[in-house]
């Protein structure tokens, strides 16, 4: 029988460029096909170390991205009303002139008046530098309404975090255990590492009110009631204190455990006890006197009590075997029964102790110890937004890294790794800088870590420095601003009006913003005077989202198969354990329309504005664009954006000088570059003497930063200590009962601030960004919108069943900030009183060059509009964020709601009058 | 009437894994990718931005719920292609020949020169996997990446299907179940790899791996060093310290 002849060897495309997708966060290296010059198709790049080959749904979407109808086109400048979409085309130079001759004058004069928030941007290092050159100290990113609970509570704790600053030890772990992990963060790593557990049969547990994605292939599910994740936790220490399950030579060798807390009455108290040096001193057990922290040889005595002053392994002990904590006091409010509880502790025990083992690595210690082998301990945790955005995530986010370092488990082999340049302590990052002068640079960088009140960003006169209100008793660690708060801010004029809003990729009039509806008026706000409240808005994306119709200016950027960008060991790398890592992206094809790489408008932007950094002695620009900047910044001597291929031959890692050909030979190495961990440098990185002396000749540090785990954080007990009327800088009345609770020095659990406005409100709220979507970009996309076009509100079985909903009814949900009308299915792998949808699948018509019957726009929804900005009833009209206290983080899953059933409907409310198109409706695929 | 090859030598087929797939869709989109510009006519979309958007797929990810007597409800991930049937309804279904089951490989393949579009071999694929193109008036259907498995112009290591090349999770397995030493035979044999309906006839090639059970660990509950109350702080530092 003859069968027809396929074709079996068909040339694949002409040319294959090599870049970074930026179809999310993730980072992941692409080959991207072309074919006459035009995107043919997209795969995973084998060689690349996010992704080792593999792509997600939206990676491989990424080609109808590029040819999305809702790319912008041109510069374009309001002409009508702000809102109504009146928009004209103008040149590149006339929008720039335009944003200079608005910004110089505030340089000049109030530099504080312009306020710059980069949402979603992967060049943090270059914006925050501009906005330092500028003078402003209104500048952040995305991180305050994403996860700085997540990055801070880490950092204060083990000196480094969840998601891309560590990941667990995929190849030794032997359980496995998720807390509150969407199904995004951190994309394809943790699907690679799930398989690779799966595949050798290890253990993995989720703690996640919905069972979905990550969830749905763990071996076991506990579907904790929103908010008590931090109460689960500690119950767990609990059970292991109880049991005598810790490492004792761990928090004794390498955790500030053994150290002693100062007793005395005054100032000084709950401060780690300090020796005439200044130096924080241990009970040596073999002497039973004090000896160096540091010492060699020294063997710390976790139970010493010197007169009078205990150990924070004593305060440890005496909290968390309080019977407050015991699986039986907590069951009820986790929605987790305490035999299982006890269950869960003691797999823990299981993984940590009956299956260690060691590794036959020699390494030598900071305090010049020589060890043998290292004590493997094979359970490892990651954790994500579902902990971290709750008024009481900071606390969480540090006791789940109390639970690993009493497992012994950070760092060590089958543990928690850390990814360079972390390990690094918080004295080894920067703190605020705030003070403005007319006409100057800021001192240094705007967002740190603070160690104490004084380093708060208050003028004299104790308002807030910020227009965000970053750094004030109101959120003291907020180490990645509170974008959130902005608009809010800026139109209450609390703490004080500015003049121009710049924003670049926040889609801050939607899905990025708590109770949006008022957010859009605010937007739209004029004064007695007839003028806008916030008078100027510029506002740089490469699609035509929602805020793009609120912007005076817009400049057009373009996608990211048209740009250069630099992943930077600056700002947020591509590190894996064993490889520091940084990569570009690059122009693989030329845009098709009048946009520019908004970080090249950005230096041409400070070219004309004069900053100095960017304009060389004799007025001209120093740097040609984003590229130029890239290979030839120097940050500090030697050290650029990018560590590989440095020099002049192009020999030198880490330090050395520019190499002009640094690009290209990133390009030749398919967009990225790794600095390999040597061997003995592993693991027990914070204290390993090889690591420590790597990171300084890798440029991560100037010197050798070894340190001990902060299980009891002194920077948050100086906070205390303010709170209890010690100290010059003292905060308002109303907040020192706040500050007493939230800013305890040992990880404790109290209920999301939520829950106190919740009265008839008994249902948690939550949303979830589906692994096939990225904010709100993936609805413009023509394949990915297929898969995800609508999205209901999911109701656990007891509410479907109690109310008689059917399928295709709606219901009503109501919170104390308001209500919406939105389509409902049944899900019973949920937590019974807990409903949840899809993050940011709804649209306002119009955006997105969608037809304003799409069904993102009719039948799509928002959660934002039922939670406040602020938290309600505050004493004297105090504006108080809905955000963690110790952070600002966007607590979006305290939301508390009602549910109605209201039946068949054929649209969700509210509905929007559309905003005006700024690109034509799509109609076929390019 | 079109006839099959009979026996083949070669059964290429996929095991896929859903005790690992987490539902993310990648195999689709890679999928759609590599097919709208390889074997045949392109994989079109008819309104992409509009209201009803809808496109030919040659893969799709559903998710299910199962509700256990006696344990929380689960969500089961399922991706659906073409399972290469050795004995392929929609290839003896076919009027003119177009639908046909390679004699060397057994994977199932449309020659869209012949296909009329008369959507028989649809109706007649009891796993609802093929798709009809709209705009190109054939018969769509997973070819196992028929143009990359053989590919001479891809490196070894591509010569994949794209599903399988892109699957983050390594749920998706590509091999050949007439040798009983490849992974997917090995693997299925390992897993109870499990044919789609196999009462219908059709022998299906392909498996999927079926999740495997989901419980609480079987560890024995912690047992308290000793009684806390009684002793205080003192007696269980002591107990815990003492010995060290």
């Amino acid at each position: 029988m003859s069968q027809p002849a396929a074709d079996l060897s068909p040339a694949v495309s002409d040319e294959v460029r090599r870049t970074t997708c930026y179809m999310c966060a993730c980072r992941c290296g692409i080959n991207v096909h072309l074919k006459s010059g035009k995107v043919s198709y997209i795969e995973g790049n084998r060689d690349h170390p996010v992704n080792r080959g593999v792509l997600c749904a939206k990676g491989a979407s990424g080609i109808m991205q590029v040819t999305a109808p809702s790319r912008l086109r041109a510069p374009l400048r309001r002409v009508g009303p702000r809102g109504s979409g009146a928009f004209e085309e103008i040149s590149w130079d006339e929008a720039l002139e335009t944003a200079v001759s608005w910004m110089k004058p505030l340089r000049e004069t109030a530099p504080e008046k312009l306020a710059f928030f980069t949402g979603r941007d992967q060049s943090q290092s270059l914006t925050g530098w501009w906005a330092q050159a500028f003078g402003t100290p209104n500048y952040a990113a995305h991180g305050g309404f994403c996860s700085v609970n997540m990055a801070a509570g880490g950092i204060y704790t083990i000196g480094g975090a969840f998601w891309e600053f560590g990941q667990p030890d995929w190849e030794h772990t032997k359980l496995f255990v998720m807390f509150g992990v969407a199904e995004d963060h951190d994309s394809n790593p943790i699907k690679i590492g799930i398989g690779k557990l799966k595949a050798r049969g290890a253990r993995v547990v989720g703690v996640n009110p919905i069972r979905t994605g990550y969830n749905a292939v763990a071996d076991d599910w506990y579907g904790i009631t929103p908010g008590t994740d931090g109460l689960l936790i500690l119950s767990l220490i609990h059970c292991l204190f109880e049991a005598g399950k810790i490492d004792l030579d761990y928090l004794a060798q390498w955790t500030n455990a053994p150290l002693l807390v100062n007793a005395t009455e005054g100032p000084e108290k709950g401060l780690i006890l300090k020796n005439a040096e200044s130096q924080p001193f241990v009970i040596d057990r073999r002497t039973g006197a004090p000896a160096p922290w540091d010492g060699k040889g020294v063997e710390p005595d976790l139970g010493a009590t010197w007169q009078g002053h205990r150990t924070v392994f004593q305060h440890m002990a005496e909290r968390y075997l309080s019977p407050d904590y015991a699986p039986e006091a907590v069951a009820g409010r986790c929605g987790i029964p305490a035999a299982r509880i006890r269950g869960l502790a003691a797999e823990l025990a299981h993984a940590a102790f009956v299956q260690a083992f060691t590794l036959p690595q020699p390494w030598t210690d900071f305090r010049g110890n020589r060890h043998e082998g290292m004590t493997g301990r094979p359970v490892s945790f990651h954790a994500m937004r579902g902990i971290s955005a709750h008024s009481n995530g900071f606390q969480t986010a540090r006791a789940l890294h109390l639970l690993q370092i009493v497992l012994g488990a950070v760092e060590v082999p089958g543990g928690y790794r850390l990814k360079p340049p972390y390990p690094k302590p918080v004295e080894a990052h920067p703190t605020p800088h705030f003070v403005t002068v007319p006409g100057k640079p800021l001192s240094g960088p705007h967002l740190g870590y603070v160690r104490g009140p004084e380093q708060l960003a208050l003028k004299e006169d104790g308002s807030p420095a910020r227009i965000d209100k970053a750094f004030t008793w109101e959120n003291p660690f907020s180490a990645h601003g509170l974008m959130h708060m902005l608009i809010p801010n800026a139109h209450a004029g609390d703490p004080y009006r500015i003049d121009t809003l710049f924003l670049y990729m926040a889609n801050m009039a939607w899905n990025s913003s708590m109770n949006t509806a008022k957010v859009m008026e605010m937007l739209t706000d004029k004064g007695p005077d007839g003028e806008y409240i916030i008078p100027r808005i510029i506002y740089s994306d490469a699609y035509a989202s929602e805020m793009v119709a609120y912007a005076d200016l817009i400049l057009p950027d373009t996608t990211y198969l048209e740009r250069h960008d630099c992943i930077s060991l600056l700002d947020r790398p591509i590190s894996e354990p064993d490889a520091a890592g940084d990569s570009i992206r690059w122009p693989v094809v030329e845009p098709d329309r009048d946009v520019r790489g908004f970080q090249s408008v950005l230096l041409d932007l400070g070219a004309r504005l004069g900053l100095a950094p960017m304009v060389r002695e004799d007025g001209a620009p120093k740097f040609r664009d984003y590229a130029d900047y890239i290979v030839n910044h120097i940050r500090r001597p030697g050290v650029g954006p990018l560590i590989g291929w440095r020099g002049e031959d192009g020999t030198a890692e880490g330090r050395g000088p520019a190499n002009p050909d640094q690009l290209q030979r990133y390009i030749d190495n398919g967009g990225f570059y790794q600095a390999h961990v040597p061997e003995e440098a592993r693991y027990m990185k914070p204290w390993n003497a090889a690591y420590q002396d790597w990171a300084v000749a890798t440029s991560f540090y100037e010197t050798p930063q070894p340190y001990l785990f902060s299980v009891w954080s002194e920077p948050m007990r100086r906070f205390q200590l303010a709170a209890e009327g010690h100290g010059p800088v003292q905060p308002p009345d109303h907040l020192r009962a706040r500050l007493m609770q939230a800013m305890d020095p040992l990880p404790l659990w109290y209920p999301p601030f939520g829950d106190a406005a919740a009265e008839g409100y008994p249902v948690h709220a939550l949303t979830q960004r589906p692994m096939d979507m990225y904010h709100s970009w993936g609805s413009q996309n023509a394949w990915l919108r297929q898969i995800r076009g609508t999205n209901f509100l999911y109701l656990p079985t007891k509410i479907w069943q109690a109310q008689g909903f059917e399928e295709g009814d709606y219901a009503r949900v109501s919170s104390p900030n308001g209500e919406i009308v939105v389509p409902v299915a049944h899900m019973a792998a949920l937590n019974e009183n807990t409903v949840w949808t899809w993050n940011a699948i709804g649209k306002r018509k119009g955006a997105w060059a969608l037809a304003d019957d799409a069904p993102e726009a009719t039948t799509g929804f928002l959660l934002n509009h039922l939670i406040p900005e602020l938290l309600p009833g505050q004493e004297g009209g105090a504006r108080l964020s809905n955000s963690d206290p110790v952070t600002g983080q966007a607590a979006w899953f305290d939301l508390r709601v009602r549910i109605e059933r209201v039946g068949p409907r054929d649209h969700a409310e509210p509905a929007f009058a559309p905003v005006p198109h700024v690109v034509p409706t799509g109609k076929d695929r390019a | 009437m079109t006839m099959l090859p009979g026996p083949t030598p070669k059964k290429l087929g996929l095991a896929i894994d859903l005790d690992t797939c987490v539902g993310c869709n990648a195999c689709v989109t890679a999928c759609k990718g590599w097919n709208d510009q390889g074997y045949g006519a392109a994989l079109s979309d008819q309104k992409p931005y509009g209201a009803e958007p809808s496109g030919t797929f040659l893969n799709r990810v559903h998710s299910y719920e199962v509700q256990p007597a006696d344990a929380p409800a689960q969500i089961v991930n399922f991706p659906r292609s073409c399972l290469h049937c050795e004995d392929a309804p929609c290839v003896t279904v076919c009027p003119t020949g177009a639908s046909y089951k390679r004699a060397e490989d057994g994977i199932v393949l449309v020659n869209e020169d012949t296909c009329i579009g008369c959507g028989l071999c649809a109706w007649a694929c009891p796993y609802g996997a093929r798709e009809l193109d709209q705009a190109a008036g054939v018969m769509k259907k997973c070819t196992l990446c028929v143009d990359r498995i053989y590919n001479d112009n891809l490196p070894e290591e591509d010569r994949q299907p794209a599903c399988v090349r892109t699957c983050p999770t390594g749920a998706r397995h590509f091999g050949d179940f007439a040798d009983p030493e490849s992974t997917v035979s090995r693997l299925s044999a390992a897993r109870g790899g499990m044919a789609l309906m196999p009462d219908l006839g059709t022998r299906p090639v392909n498996r999927y791996l079926p999740p495997r059970p989901k419980a609480p660990a079987e560890a024995s509950p912690l047992a308290p060093l000793l009684d806390i109350r009684a002793t205080g702080l003192a007696g269980w530092l002591d107990r815990l310290l003492g010995s060290r």
